[in-house]
This record gives structure tokens, sequence and C-alpha cells, in this order.
């Protein structure tokens, strides 16, 4: 079924310290992140700063190095590998990024930001090569004439559906999306991430979307993770996750999102202040002695919790 | 901060070493050797290479490395041919005296530097700004001998203000004040033609410093809690933009020493860099190889001070 | 001047920036009022100028290159006449400012004590020693466990939760009759982000004061604000009380604002998209409504010339007439009144 599976992967820091600069210990950025994706499907990762949800992403794709764990494509072993430039498992799985601008390269205009996936990975004669850009602009919507422009001539929205374009060159099957939306305002946003929603029906794209906005996350994924200091602390289907929430993290995260109903904001207050008393004097049950978030326990088909074996 | 500090000093041997090896292997390379310079029409030659053979001139190139850094480690650099004096109290001598001039030369920098910059930065773009922009770019341009010799000539020469060469007059009774007083008179034309060089990079980064600090939002915040824009800049912009210029003081020290070459040249001034010249030109190894290292040493040194002083006034930059 | 309950008035407030010889209004004849007690949200999106407000009404904007005109009344003085010094007296005594990313807005290499204590040496009395019982009180006040270590931190020691609260104690040490908080959570995380806006709301509640809150999340203008002002293209384009505005929204911008938002939707439907973008400072439309071009579906006609702003209940302003045509592309024509 799944095309992709990552198995207990971690990335660790090291910290140096005392008086050789030996490593005393490490940051656990990522600690056991199991996951599948699926065709077509959306996977929305959720946490704080900090909780290592980006670097997840960056780890899958080869940003970050892989202290331990698998990753399986197409049932193949992808971990830490000296791929080929051009190999299978690069060209399929692709990244957009929260500030696209700083992901281009500001002295070169939208034709080569465009072309240079295509050069890596397709072998395409030059008159190829224009009309796969042409074809990737109409997808992004975006006319002929922006092709001799710099990045800085365009706008969040646009700068954005550029990153998108280029991430879509070479016919992706993945697209880890960090922070997509984040820097964008709200009536942009919501072009962006219609966009996205066309680009996957049309292609069959699978997304990973990693971001902190739960309302983003409730809207765009079918299968959401919320992480915590490196781990998962529940993972269920949309539904799962926002019906019934089974971790004392979760629930805290949920009650805290801003809802747009001024009626009944006393009573939200209300409830959030009841989560938080109940976090603070309840959360040693649901993290280790060193406060460390347990294992996954499936409690349904599609749901997973972080408890400890006796809850 | 002790432990990195020693961390940091132990870290400099192995640094050293290398040094000392290139300097070696490079002194090594030169062509004649101490003796040339001794050889008249009537030398014997088997006498020079007797004298060579003592020296331990055909020794293989470690044993002649191990026997240099064994006496080096007991403070002897070997004898100078030129000067017929042990390397170590000739240089000791000069080294106080270069010493000196690079105190009095770094004090008259920050002088200088630190108003003007901080003028430039506050009226940014202003006649005052463009001014001191066009001296340090000037003073930037103008190569160091040149500044030197047109001072000698206007100073020394003309108006007879100062003192053309040397650290002290003929017969001033040492330990008066009168002697300092004249020492420091000596001190002051070279000093400030070096100062006067030197000042750019510290104006031009002390005012991006400021235009930077100006910009920032915690300045936003003062004028936000009512404070008076001439008390801003004396408690956010330039407290904020001076720390950086601290660690400079470490870079500055290293600057002056490959800057003292051509000032105590110019001056006749008998510091280190005036050795350093005269024993390149008379191929005294012993005191060049003894002088880089000593130049090295200095150099590493100031990196460390530069490292300290940063992490005492930046509380964001920890070293334990 | 102000009437009995404002606190703050402002008419007809234009602030202009200069590019390549033009000036540009940022804000554009802008009128609003501040209660006491009161929570006034400006929301837009980038670039509609509810910034350029806030630091207008303090004097904290750029002076080279800026324009000023329009009165802004606070206790019978006129903010939009007043020099450098008359300001500093107001700022941070009778007007508190909280800004988005407190790591910034911190100076780095001052401890906290310092900073909080920085504001009460320009207003008040107080002795050193008075000076630093007020700052472990402010610190303590604003939900700070342990404040005599984190009077002696520097900003980088702290977490962003808790620097924001150091700003907020900032803001708050001289007690402030007007706080202006442009977009205080933004930069936070949202379990933070919530107790943040709980604590601002208690310490409103305890003090009286007036709040101005600049942002462009939705979702905390519902949770704090008592009356909303959403500005457009550097105008007003709708102003109404809390729950007016998200039960019964008129103007076409505030609509597609509001279904533009992910969360209100049921799962996978597709988000209302409002056309193009933000016009630039250069590019905005001066005549007629400046939102026409966004919705070029709905008919010329339906737009005011000089599109004003219209009370069509009580505290409920709009502006231009296009509202009573609006609807969403595609959708039906001809909406209600």
């Amino acid at each position: 079924m799944s095309f992709m599976q990552i198995k207990d992967l971690s990335v660790h820091y090291p910290i140096r310290g005392g008086f050789f600069n030996t490593i005393v210990d490490h940051v656990y950025a990522v600690d056991g992140v199991t996951m599948e994706f699926e065709k077509g499907k959306t996977y929305g990762l959720v946490g704080e700063s900090g909780s290592g949800k980006s670097t997840t992403g960056k780890a899958i794709i080869g940003l970050e190095k892989i202290t331990s764990g698998q990753i399986f494509y197409e049932g193949e072993n992808v971990t830490n590998q000296q791929r080929k430039r051009d190999s299978a498992y690069n060209r399929d799985i692709q990244m957009i990024f929260q500030d696209s601008h700083s992901s281009m390269n500001p002295r070169k205009r939208v034709l080569d930001i465009l072309a240079e996936p295509i050069r890596n990975f397709m072998k395409l004669s030059d008159q190829e090569e224009r009309k796969r850009i042409k074809e990737l602009l109409a997808i992004v919507g975006m006319s002929e004439d922006v092709l001799l422009k710099y990045p800085h001539e365009f706008s969040g929205g646009q700068k954005q559906r550029l990153g998108i374009a280029r991430a879509v060159a070479c016919n992706p099957k993945m697209i880890i999306a960090d922070e997509p939306v984040s820097a964008l305002d709200l009536s942009v946003q919501a072009q962006v991430l219609n966009f996205m929603k066309d680009i996957q029906n049309e292609y069959g794209l699978t997304y990973l979307f990693i971001s902190h906005d739960l309302g983003v996350v409730k809207h765009m994924c079918d299968h959401i993770s919320i992480m915590y200091k490196g781990r998962f602390v529940e993972t269920g289907t949309r539904h799962d996750i926002y019906k019934n929430p089974q971790h004392i993290y979760t629930n805290r995260l949920l009650s805290a999102i801003p809802n747009i109903e001024p009626e009944t904001r006393n009573e939200r207050k209300i409830i959030r202040q009841k989560v938080e008393e109940n976090y603070q004097q309840e959360q040693h049950k649901y993290y280790d002695e060193h406060g460390k978030v347990y294992p996954l326990n499936s409690i349904s088909d599609t749901h997973m919790v972080a408890m400890s074996g006796g809850m | 901060m002790w432990k990195t500090i020693v961390r940091r000093i132990i870290l400099m041997i192995p640094q050293m070493f290398v040094l000392s090896l290139i300097i070696f292997i490079l002194a090594k390379q030169m062509p004649g050797d101490p003796f040339t310079g001794l050889i008249t029409p009537e030398t014997d030659p088997a006498r020079i290479e007797e004298l060579r053979i003592q020296a331990g001139y055909y020794d293989p190139w470690y044993i002649q490395y191990y026997n240099w850094v064994i006496n080096a480690f007991q403070g002897d650099f070997g004898q100078s041919y030129t000067y017929k004096l042990a390397v170590s109290s000739l240089i000791g001598e000069r080294a106080l005296n270069t010493f000196w001039l690079a105190l009095l030369s770094t004090i008259l920098v920050y002088v200088i530097a630190i108003p003007l910059g901080m003028i430039a930065g506050r009226k940014q773009d202003t006649l005052y700004d463009k001014s001191i922009t066009l001296y340090s770019f000037i003073s930037y341009a103008i190569p160091t001998f040149v500044l030197g010799l047109i001072f000698l000539y206007i100073f020394g020469y003309r108006l007879m203000w100062f003192p053309t060469s040397g650290t002290v007059d003929v017969g001033v009774e040492p330990g008066t004040l009168e002697y300092y007083w004249n020492r420091l008179y000596h001190l002051i034309l070279p000093a400030m033609t070096y100062a006067i060089l030197a000042t750019t990079t510290i104006i031009q980064y002390l005012r991006s410093e400021i235009i930077d600090a100006k910009t920032q939002d915690y300045v936003k915040t003062a004028r936000s809690k009512g404070v008076p824009m001439k008390k801003i800049y004396r408690r956010h912009i330039f407290r904020n933009s001076l720390l950086p210029i601290a660690a400079f003081l470490g870079f500055t020290i290293t600057g002056l020493l490959g800057g003292s070459i051509f000032i105590e040249t110019i001056f006749g001034f008998p510091g280190m860099g005036q050795l350093f010249i005269h024993s390149v030109t008379s191929r005294d190894y012993s005191v060049i190889t003894a002088l880089v290292m000593l130049y090295g040493f200095l150099a590493l040194l100031g990196s460390l001070l530069s490292d300290i002083i940063m992490s005492i006034v930046d509380p964001r930059i920890r070293i334990d | 001047m102000n009437t009995a309950n404002d606190l703050l008035t402002i008419r007809n407030l234009t602030t202009s920036f200069r590019i390549k010889d033009t000036y540009h209004a940022a804000v554009d004849d802008v009128s609003l009022s501040l209660n006491k007690n009161e929570v006034l949200a400006i929301v837009g999106e980038s670039g509609c100028g509810k910034s350029t407000l806030a630091t207008t009404v303090v004097g904290l904007h750029n002076e080279v290159n800026t324009k000023v005109s329009g009165d802004i009344f606070y206790n019978n003085q006129n903010l939009a006449k007043l020099n450098e010094q008359q300001f500093n007296n107001l700022r941070g005594n009778d007007i508190g400012f909280i800004f988005q990313d407190p790591l910034s807005a911190l100076n780095p290499l001052m401890r906290i004590s310092e900073q909080i204590e920085e504001g009460l040496i320009y207003h008040t009395k107080f002795t050193k020693q008075q000076r630093s019982e007020r700052v472990l009180e402010l610190l303590n006040h604003v939900g700070i466990a342990n404040p005599k270590r984190v009077a002696r931190q520097f900003p980088h020691q702290l977490s962003g939760g808790m620097r924001q609260r150091v700003m907020i104690a900032i803001a708050l040490s001289c007690k402030p009759a007007i706080l202006i908080a442009d977009e205080p959570t933004t930069a936070l995380d949202v379990t933070i982000q919530a107790q943040i806006l709980d604590l601002l709301k208690t310490l409103q509640t305890e003090t009286e004061a007036g709040i101005i809150l600049i942002t462009h999340d939705l979702g905390v203008v519902a949770e704090m604000a008592d009356r909303v002002v959403v500005m457009y293209a550097g105008e007003v384009v709708e102003e109404a009380p809390v729950k007016e505005l998200f039960n019964n929204p008129k103007h076409p911008y505030t609509r597609s604002l509001l279904n533009s938002i992910p969360q209100t939707h049921s799962e996978n439907e597709r988000l209302e998209v409002i056309q193009g973008m933000v016009p630039s400072l250069i590019n905005l439309p001066r005549e007629g409504c400046r939102f026409s071009g966004r919705i070029p579906w709905i008919d010329a006609s339906s737009h005011e010339t000089k599109p004003q702003l219209h009370e069509i209940a009580p505290g409920h302003f709009v502006r231009c007439t296009c509202w009573k045509h609006f609807h969403f592309e595609g959708e039906e024509g001809g909406g209600t009144v």
C-alpha cells in the first residue's frame, strides 16, 4: 500500500563540553519517529517550536543526517546513502519552504530557477525544457512574461507558487511542505492552500505538511501526527485527532486554538484554563521519569497514542 | 572561562609547532649563511668550513631543528651574528620599546576612532558623516611609509616639533621624570602615524554598528518607554555598538605588530620591527626565526584576547 | 474634544510616506475612538496601514519622509501636534506599547530589571530601591514565577512567552491608560499565545486600560476584542462590535477574509479566495471603492464614487454601498440588506 516508510527515525545533535570539548550529551531533536506514506494523501506534522517537526522533514529529504532509523522508498533502503544526484529518490521527493524567498538565488531569473531541477533530473532538449517550464507556469497560474524576472520582483504568494512550481518540475511523488503558508496573509494563504489541493488531485501527489497552525492542518490533512520533544504523542486521522484526542498534550494544544466565535469565548477560556490546570497536574502520567514521551500504542486501526503500558 | 583560556593556550602548542617548523625550513632554504658575510679575500676557506661544522651547519635538519627548539624553550634563541649579542636580550630590550609604541598607538587609535565613528553613525549622511568617511578612506589609501615620511618632513624637519629618530635623547638621566617625558615625546610622532592609518576599520565598523543599532526594535521599545533620544544613544545604541569594537582590541594589537615594521624603520625607532628588517637584510637567521615566532605567538594571543573580551562584554556569548 | 467615555479620539488621520518625491498615504483619513476598559481590534492584511496607524498615534514613526495630518485627542491634548519631548512624557507613562517580536524588542545586552526600570526613571520619582521593588512586583504581576531570578537575567535566557511577559511588564510599568499591542502573539506558539492573551485580558480588567490590538489573526480578534475595525488599503472599511462583525459581516472584504479562514470550513472544502492581491502603496487606487478591483464580478454601479462610511446599525459602519450587492464569485447575485 504505502510507497514509503520511515522506521524509528532519529536525529540527535551532540552537545560538546568539558575540557577536551568531548560530547557530553545529545539533543534529541527527532527521537524515534515512524511513519508511512500512501499515494495521494496528505500527512500533517504538528508541533510547537522546537518539537522537531522541521528536522523530521529535513531528515527525510536528506538535509539532516539521520542518527538512526531507516527510510524505505519503494522497498529500497535510502537512509543516509550517497545517492547519485539524479537518483529516483532525489527526484521524487521534493520540498517547499516557509521562506521561499531565501530558497531562491536572488541573481537567477525565474527561467533558471525552474530549469534547474529539470536539468538535474530530466534529459530534455532545450526546446522541450522551455516547453516544460511554460507548462509549470501554467500549472501555478502565472503568465509566461515572468520568465525573465528575478525573485524579488514577486509578492510572497507568487514566490510560494514559484517554489511549488520548482518542486513539481520533475513530477515528484511526494512534497514535503515546511510551513508553506505561515508567512502569508490570510487571503493569499487561502489561494496557496487551494492551489496545493488542486495539483494534488491532478497529479496524485503525497504531501507531508509541516505546520504549527492547527486550523490549516485540519483543513489540509488526512492523517495527522502531533509532535512533542522529538516524538509523536498522538497520531491518527483528522477525525481521531480533532474529535477524539486522547493525549493530554493534544488536548492542551487544541484548547489553545483561537476560535472565531466571540459568543463562546468566555466558556472556551474556562475550558482552556481547566485543561491547562489539568495538564500541569496530570502531565507526569503522560511522560516517563525523564520527561520523555512514551512509545505509541494503538487504540484503533488508525489512532495511536503515546502511553505507558499500564494505562 | 578559565577552562577555555587554558584550553586555548594548550591549543596554541600545535599551532606554534607548525609555525616553528615552517619558519625553520624556510630559514634553511634561504641562500647563504651567517658566515658568508665574514668572507673576505683574506679568509681561509678551511677556517670557514671549520666554523660551519662547529655551528652544526652540516647536521641533519631534524637535529638542527631539535636543538633549536630545545634551546628556544630555555629562552635561548642563539646568538645574533651581526650584533654579537644573545638574541633573547637583543629582542627583550627592543620588545619593550615596541610595546610602549604599540600601547600609545592603540590608545590613540581608540581615542580618535571612537568619537569619529559615533558622530558619523549618529549623524548619518550629514556633512559630518561625509567628511569623516572621506578622512577614513584617505587614511586607508595612504601607504604607511608615505604618511610617515610626510609627518617626518613636516613635524620633524620643518616645524621641528618632534624628534625624528630614537627613543630618548642622549644625556637624559634615566629614572627622572624628564627621562620618561622625553621617551613619550619620542613616541608621539610614530604613534600618531600609526594611529591615523589604523582608525579606518574601527570608524567604519562603529559607524555601521550604530546605523544598524538605530533601526533595532529595542530602540523603538526604549522610545515607547519615553526615554529621550539622547539617553537612548547613551544607554542603548552606543553601548551595544561599542561592545564589538572592544573585541577589536586583540586584532588591533596584531595589526600593530605588522605595522611597526614600517613605522619603526621610517622613524629610526629601535624596536622589534626595525630589528626585523635589519636582520632580514643581514640574514641574521637566529634573530629572524625568533622574531617570527614571537610575532606568531602574539597574534595568537591577540585573537584569544579578543574572544575573552567578547565573552565578558556580551552576555550571549558564554565560554566555560 | 474627547467625549465622556472616550479615551482616545482619532479624527481624519492621514500618514503619508515619501516614495520618489511623491507622498503616498499609508493611513488614509482614518477616524476612530477608543473607550476606557475596551479592547479595540484593528485587523487587516500586511500593508493595510494598521501598524502605521499604531506607530503614528504614539509618534514612533520615522519622521524623515513622513507627513502626518489630522488630530489625535487624548486627555485634552492633540497628539498630532506634540513635539518629541512632549511625546516622551506621554510614552511609557500614559501609553504603553507591546511589539510583535519580544526577542528583538528587548535589548540583548541589558538585564531584564534594567529594561523594566527604564520607564520608571523618566516617569516617576521613585528611588532606586523603590524601582527595583516595582520591577519585582511587575514581574510577579505578569505571571513570572521567579521574579528575582528573571530580573537578573538577559533576554536570551528566557523563553519566547517569558519575554513577551517581560514586554507586557515594561508596557504596564507606569500604569498607562492606553495599551497598544502590535501583533503581540504572532511570534508565539499557540499555547503561549493563549496564555498571553488571557494575561492581557486579566490585566486590563484590573487597570481598566483601553487596548488597541493590532492583528492579522481573526481568531485572536474573536478571543479578545470588544470592537473591531477592519482596514483595507489604508482605509477603515468596516467597524462593528465584535459579535456583530463575526455574525453579520457586511463589507465584501470582511466577508471574504472570514471565508478564507481554514478552520471555519468543513473539512476538504475549497477555501474562498479573494482575487488578486493587496495593492502596494504606490499602486493604491485612490479613486472610488478601493476593493472594487478585487470583486470585478460586482457591477461598477454598485460602488459609490466617493465611498463613505455608513452606519447601518448602531455602532456598525460599512464603507461604500457595494456590500448591498455583494455575492461571492459563482454564487447567485443580489445579497439582501
